[in-house]
């Protein structure tokens, strides 16, 4: 009886949540999953069970589903690539220099992490016209800054760009509006080494590039564990900064958008739902192994 | 029995993991009110879950008799579009007093948002009392799974069929019944220009067909200006149309859309291959963000035509404030002479639609002279019957309804607005077109197009 009394509340307490969570995500999971095995059609969702066949046809690359999904998976890995790798690099050097101790500093961070508040949709609209591809008198945005710099072999045709790597351009806006954050979080995670221990090290005769490179970088290791995985999720799910750039354009396809004209205007509800799992699978890709590490490590501790 | 034994070794151990409990000391008191404050929050809870349950219980799918308010769900929510509704709200709500309006509009994504939530609604049996559709097989799978009524007693009744042209009544007519109400008409086949530009680049008149304008084209290119504008992928699909309506006729382009024209056959793909070569004299590789710069590369003389719908002349006559004939004029799209490629606005009754007495109110005012007319004026579209007050219709409007109304013309459905072909198929043309203008082999994209007709239809 003791017993219950200290677990029971508890429980009773996390319950609802875990009822709500149980539900609407884990539940919604199952029903998707269960939805991809089907040929349910919009309103007709009719369990009728057709294996893996949704499945089967987006591997197949002689249908027209097949062909596209074939596209958004190439296109969904080089915009992750660009978007992941240049958010973190460029928050890291923003953190970087900050940390140096800047005039104004708190205003510096403001700047950078401001473009984070502004939604994707309007972003979209801002950075379409950057990186709009118009020569003569149609020239704007970057390529009109590069050709008043006498840059004009920087020039590029972005994200109409038939090179096959058009929605690398796409990781621009992305970045840019992540960046900040990121920098955010690697500032905080140097301001976490605690001073003394750089003191230690400058006892002991380490430069300042010293101090960072054995004392400071390998304590950022778990604020780049969280960023990257923040980062490689948003950048699966990114849906509206896409759409709202050049709406339907396979240059700059992606399994999320393909999924939502399948489902919602397609009304294929089957197909759609074996688009969001394969999404799902590759979201947990990322987030199941960290979950791990961090588990693993709060144990240790 | 002990009220935790049911649950596994593993959730006490959980819990106690997740939860706060373990720092607390727990106080026979404290955890009474706790215990207290559980019950009164699983209560709510439960009382929340089961009326919203029997809410759909006790909803008749029948349809109600009620008709003290009507609601009325579109994606008319700005500009002359919501102007022109709340015309037609006045006049109901002047027609019949009693009724409540409710207005459910939902805005973005020309109609895409509207569609999402419409699918939700209608997938919990909760539908609005009568909501917007593009007229034509855009309706198909709603009338496929039961979701409308229909509305045959209607047009009947209030003697539509022959105030709407035969050509509008053929397109929306689903195996002998129709299931909804068109209140507006707008033009797909139409060719934009700006007058001066053609004088200056040296050109008498627009092209009667397709290959005058290759042949224009080659000129227009030569003095480095852009043949024709385009925007995204939607306006591609436009222009599709068009060049296959210009090419192929109106009656095998109609033949694509039931079967009866083989997209495979030498002809169809030869006018598929004539499209790449029109959009290769397109500015496709640095095509507008959508319809509205695209057309401003001609009102600037960049570009000197643009294949759009009617509702470019509001932009062209409101917006950049043109005169119509002298600051921008238009004409039918190559090959199309006497031939008008319709899209239209329509409402519905969905089955179980709560109010249905005074949803037929409103959709006999959708297509009473009264409302359409009042409606179009605002929104910049032609009614769809045939009687309409011509008064009220000025410049290109004017030309519109002539057009319409004459018995000589000919209507056809346009694909890109969802006319001619169901949302499924329309979804994977969208795809193959997208394969088309990237790798541009036209038999993949007949055969893909002919594959998904089969499956979908």
């Amino acid at each position: 009886m003791r017993r219950i009394r200290r677990w029971a509340p508890g429980l009773l307490l996390v319950a609802p949540s875990l009822l709500v969570l149980g539900i609407f995500v884990y539940g919604f999971m199952g029903w998707t999953l269960r939805l991809s095995l089907t040929s349910s059609r919009r309103r007709d969702i009719n369990w009728d069970y057709v294996g893996a066949e949704n499945y089967r046809e987006l591997a197949d690359e002689t249908t027209l589903t097949g062909q596209r999904f074939a596209i958004d998976v190439k296109n969904i890995v080089i915009f992750t690539l660009a978007f992941v790798v240049g958010s973190l690099v460029v928050g890291f050097f923003l953190a970087l220099l900050l940390d140096r101790g800047v005039v104004g500093e708190s205003f510096f961070r403001g700047v950078y992490i401001f473009p984070m508040a502004i939604s994707f949709i309007a972003i979209a609209i801002v950075w379409r016209w950057l990186l709009n591809n118009g020569t003569g008198d149609q020239l704007t945005g970057l390529n009109k800054l590069f050709s008043l710099a006498g840059l004009d072999f920087l020039q590029s045709d972005w994200f109409k760009s038939d090179s096959g790597f058009a929605i690398a351009a796409v990781a621009l806006p992305a970045g840019w509006a992540l960046s900040g954050y990121v920098m955010a979080l690697f500032l905080a995670g140097m301001r976490g080494v605690p001073e003394d221990l750089r003191e230690a090290a400058r006892v002991d005769g380490a430069r300042e590039h010293q101090v960072f490179w054995h004392v400071v970088r390998p304590m950022l290791l778990p604020v780049t564990m969280s960023a990257l995985v923040i980062l490689v999720h948003i950048s699966l799910k990114t849906f509206d900064l896409i759409y709202a750039m050049d709406l339907k354009s396979l240059k700059i396809d992606t399994p999320a958008l393909f999924m939502w004209f399948t489902t919602f205007e397609g009304g294929f509800f089957g197909s759609g739902a074996a688009i969001a799992t394969l999404l799902l699978f590759g979201v947990s890709l990322v987030i199941i192994p960290y979950i791990w590490y961090s588990v693993r490590a709060e144990r240790r501790s | 029995m002990r009220p935790g034994a049911a649950f596994p070794r593993a959730l006490p151990r959980l819990a106690r993991r997740l939860a706060l409990a373990r720092r607390l000391e727990p106080g026979e008191e404290v955890m009474r009110r706790r215990w207290r404050a559980f019950l009164a929050v699983a209560a709510v809870t439960a009382v929340a879950a089961v009326s919203a349950c029997s809410k759909d219980v006790n909803q008749s799918p029948q349809g109600g008799t009620d008709a003290s308010k009507v609601e009325v769900m579109s994606w008319w929510v700005g500009g002359g579009e919501e102007a022109g509704l709340n015309a037609m709200i006045a006049l109901f709500k002047q027609q019949n007093p009693s009724i409540e309006f409710v207005n459910s509009g939902i805005s973005g994504g020309a109609g895409t948002n509207a569609k999402a939530q419409l699918a939700t609604r209608l997938a919990a049996n909760n539908p609005p009392d009568s909501y917007q559709r593009h007229a034509g097989k855009e309706l198909a799978a709603d009338i496929k799974s039961g979701d409308v009524e229909d509305l045959t007693y209607l047009y009947t009744q209030q003697n539509w069929k022959n105030v709407f042209p035969q050509g509008l009544v053929d397109a929306i007519t689903d195996n002998g019944k129709v299931y909804s109400v068109p209140v507006n008409i707008h033009r797909s086949n139409l060719l934009w220009f700006i007058p001066k530009t053609l004088s200056d680049n040296g050109i008498a008149a627009p092209p009667k067909t397709w290959d005058e304008f290759l042949t224009q084209a080659a000129a227009i290119q030569a003095k480095g200006k852009t043949p024709l504008s385009i925007g995204p992928a939607w306006t591609q699909k436009h222009l599709l149309e068009n060049v296959l309506l210009g090419e192929l006729g109106v009656d095998k382009y109609n033949g694509l859309w039931n079967g009866s024209t083989d997209w495979t056959s030498a002809e169809v793909v030869a006018v598929i291959q004539k499209y790449i070569r029109i959009l290769s004299y397109s500015d496709i590789k640095s095509a507008g963000a959508d319809w509205q710069p695209a057309l401003d590369k001609v009102i600037e003389g960049s570009a000197v035509y643009n294949v759009m719908g009617d509702w470019a002349n509001a932009y062209l006559s409101g917006d950049k404030k043109l005169a119509f004939k002298t600051g921008y004029d238009v004409t039918t799209a190559p090959g199309t002479a006497g031939v008008y490629n319709f899209l239209s606005d329509s409402f519905t009754l969905p089955v179980g639609a709560p109010h249905k007495a005074a949803a037929e109110k409103w959709l006999a005012l959708c297509g009473s002279k009264e409302g359409q007319d009042a409606f179009n004026p605002l929104k910049g579209s032609i009614p769809a019957r045939k009687d309409a007050d011509t008064s009220k219709y000025k410049d290109y409007l004017a030309t519109a309804l002539a057009d319409w109304s004459n018995p000589s013309t000919k209507v056809v459905g346009s694909l890109a607005h969802g006319v001619v072909a169901s949302d499924a198929w329309n979804t994977e043309i969208d795809t193959a077109l997208g394969l088309l203008v990237a790798n541009g082999n036209p038999q993949a994209f007949a055969a893909a197009v002919k594959q998904s007709y089969e499956k979908n239809k």
